[in-house]
């Protein structure tokens, strides 16, 4: 459905975007993964025709985004991370114009936004100015707009952020509902946003493309390693810290250990594993054999920021995702 | 054509959501009828004099009210274009709205051409306020319409020429304030173009060809001439087709 290649942006000084190549099956939800400032917002504003490739090719459904703009954005609904909407307008004003510039006959427009405003549950609110809406409408109504013309591809930036938990969720549920009649890109920089909705990741950084594969590949890569809090104690007298390392070193399967804080002679550490090695149990038989205590043990979620490390710095080849951008079979 | 006329009724409707079409509108009404109602007075005040002293002046409603008028109401459109053109694309840029016209199936020129059209209706309708005056005239004397019309023409192409520069300026920046100050700017120079119309080198005639109100002057005394419709229209259609070419910049740099 969507077929990047080499796809590179360049702005007065900065490359925003750094060759990168990469294609969207029909009818998947893709999840464009990256810390700020890594270029989703180019690639998907590339995707969109609002800014012309530097280098490269782009193709929606078969549409190149420089020949054929117009057949690119009759297929393509675009929620920007800020949602365009007038505040002056009224909901239902603006849904109609939106969907009357997207090519909508003024017999079907009526119906159509009928029918997203309940897809978005903006019912309640779309005889009220947009400019009074609170932002988690005024992302839904976003939403609705970039769905009235029941576009083949969507491309969301951002479509959560700014929202409070519920909301994300509603959001969420809103975007999976949507997965089956649509081939849907979403950007964040939420690992868990990924792991919710979507079932291929790409991820970039500084431009570049880091990796692309499927959630379940990439979870269990970062799985292999687990990352676990631990805090110990001792009921007589305070530990020396030098000591209680060098021993949660000894722990077989145990990559490094990074001490986080001592209070009230409370000593805390990060321990991370080798790949594929659950250091849990042994850490804990480990800490008590010594006649400490173990005040706390838990694994921690590991944050984008150690994904990088490990996609980029932690493997000998720079380009793990050379193997998965093969050309598949069946691809539009 | 159906996209044109979709992103006009919006453009529209905007200017009147906000407070910037009554502004405009009271502004324009306000001083038209002032000046209105003094050229009016000093019509009727020259009418007496003249009965009293028992000689029948050649008096003509055209000529001493109208055709100043007309020329008034030309002045001060340039200095309320600023104001409807300032938004039209600076606000847009600045909301991220664009993004919107920008990845809908639309071309350029029909956006261009939709947000021109909508700020061409709002000036409309600002004329159309002077229009009471006038029809107050034909209530009480008997001035020639065809003048009239030709006048409101000339208003009408002078008013587009304006706003398409007021709309290319527009393209150029997110900041309402700096178009409409630089849009401004411009009127103000193109009016100030006129002044060189005494000087007769070369340099001199170019200037005040090039000035937006010397080509006015014919429509304020009923002339149509093809040459000053022309100049209009070349005006309109070079500052629109710069403004699809800053609106491609847009693209390329945004």
């Amino acid at each position: 459905m969507i077929k990047v290649q080499g796809l590179t942006k360049r702005y007065a000084r900065t490359v925003a975007v750094d060759n990168i190549s990469f294609e969207v099956e029909k009818g998947q939800i893709v999840g464009f993964l990256g810390p700020n400032g890594a270029g989703k917002t180019t690639t998907m504003r590339v995707l969109t025709c609002f800014l012309p490739p530097t280098a490269g090719t782009a193709t929606v459904a078969g549409f190149d985004v420089l020949e054929n703009p117009l057949e690119v954005k009759k297929r393509i609904g675009y929620l920007p991370e800020t949602p365009p909407l007038y505040p002056e307008m009224e909901v239902s004003e603006y849904l109609i114009f939106v969907g009357r510039l997207k090519g909508i006959s003024s017999a079907d427009v009526d119906r159509r936004v009928g029918e997203v405003v309940e897809r978005c549950a903006i019912g309640d609110v779309s005889n009220k100015l947009i400019g009074k809406l609170s932002k988690g409408y005024r992302q839904r109504v976003g939403l609705a707009q970039a769905i009235i013309h029941n576009p083949d591809v969507l491309i969301l930036d951002e479509p959560t952020s700014g929202l409070d938990p519920k909301q994300i969720i509603e959001t969420r549920e809103l975007i999976k509902h949507l997965a089956g009649d649509h081939t849907i890109i979403l950007s964040t920089h939420i690992l868990s946003e990924v792991e919710h909705s979507c079932q291929r990741v790409v991820i970039i950084n500084r431009g570049k493309l880091v990796a692309t594969d499927s959630v379940e590949n990439l979870t269990n890569r970062l799985r292999g390693a687990e990352a676990v809090a631990l805090e110990v104690a001792s009921s007589n007298g305070p530990l020396d810290p030098a000591m209680v390392q060098q021993r949660l070193e000894q722990v077989a399967g145990v990559s490094r250990v990074l001490p986080r804080e001592v209070r009230d002679g409370r000593l805390a550490f990060e321990v991370e594993s080798l790949q594929g090695r659950h250091i849990r149990a042994d850490l804990a038989r480990s800490v008590v054999e010594a006649g400490w205590n173990l005040n706390e043990l838990r694994a921690v979620g590991l944050s984008l920021e150690d994904i990088f490390l490990q996609l980029t710095g932690g493997e000998k080849t720079p380009e793990p995702s050379a193997q998965n951008l093969a050309p598949k079979e069946g691809q539009a | 054509m159906k996209n044109v006329w979709i992103i006009c009724r919006k453009e529209l409707k905007s200017y009147f959501a906000s407070p910037i079409a009554y502004l405009v509108i009271t502004c324009f009404a306000l001083i038209w009828g002032y000046v209105f109602y003094m050229s009016t007075a000093e019509f009727v005040r020259y009418g007496f004099m003249a009965e009293m002293q028992g000689r029948s002046a050649p008096m003509n409603v055209n000529e001493m009210v109208i055709r100043p008028l007309l020329q008034f109401g030309a002045t001060v459109a340039l200095f309320l274009i600023p104001l409807i053109t300032m938004r039209l694309f600076a606000e847009e840029k600045k909301t991220g709205t664009i993004e919107l016209l920008m990845t809908s199936p639309v071309r350029d020129w029909e956006i261009i051409l939709g947000k021109w059209l909508g700020a061409l209706m709002l000036y409309l309708c600002v004329l159309a306020a002077s229009g009471l005056n006038v029809a107050l005239l034909f209530a009480f004397g008997k001035p020639d319409w065809k003048p009239i019309l030709i006048g409101y023409l000339g208003l009408i192409l002078q008013g587009g020429t304006l706003l398409a520069i007021g709309t290319f300026i527009s393209t150029t920046t997110k900041n309402q304030i700096v178009a409409g100050g630089a849009t401004f700017f411009a009127c103000l120079l193109l009016w100030l173009l006129s002044w060189t119309a005494y000087d007769n080198s070369g340099s001199g005639q170019i200037m005040s060809y090039l000035s937006i109100v010397t080509h006015f002057e014919g429509f304020a005394k009923g002339v149509l001439d093809s040459k000053d419709v022309i100049f209009y229209f070349s005006m309109i259609f070079f500052a629109l087709f710069l403004t699809s070419r800053s609106m491609e910049s847009v693209r390329w740099r945004a």
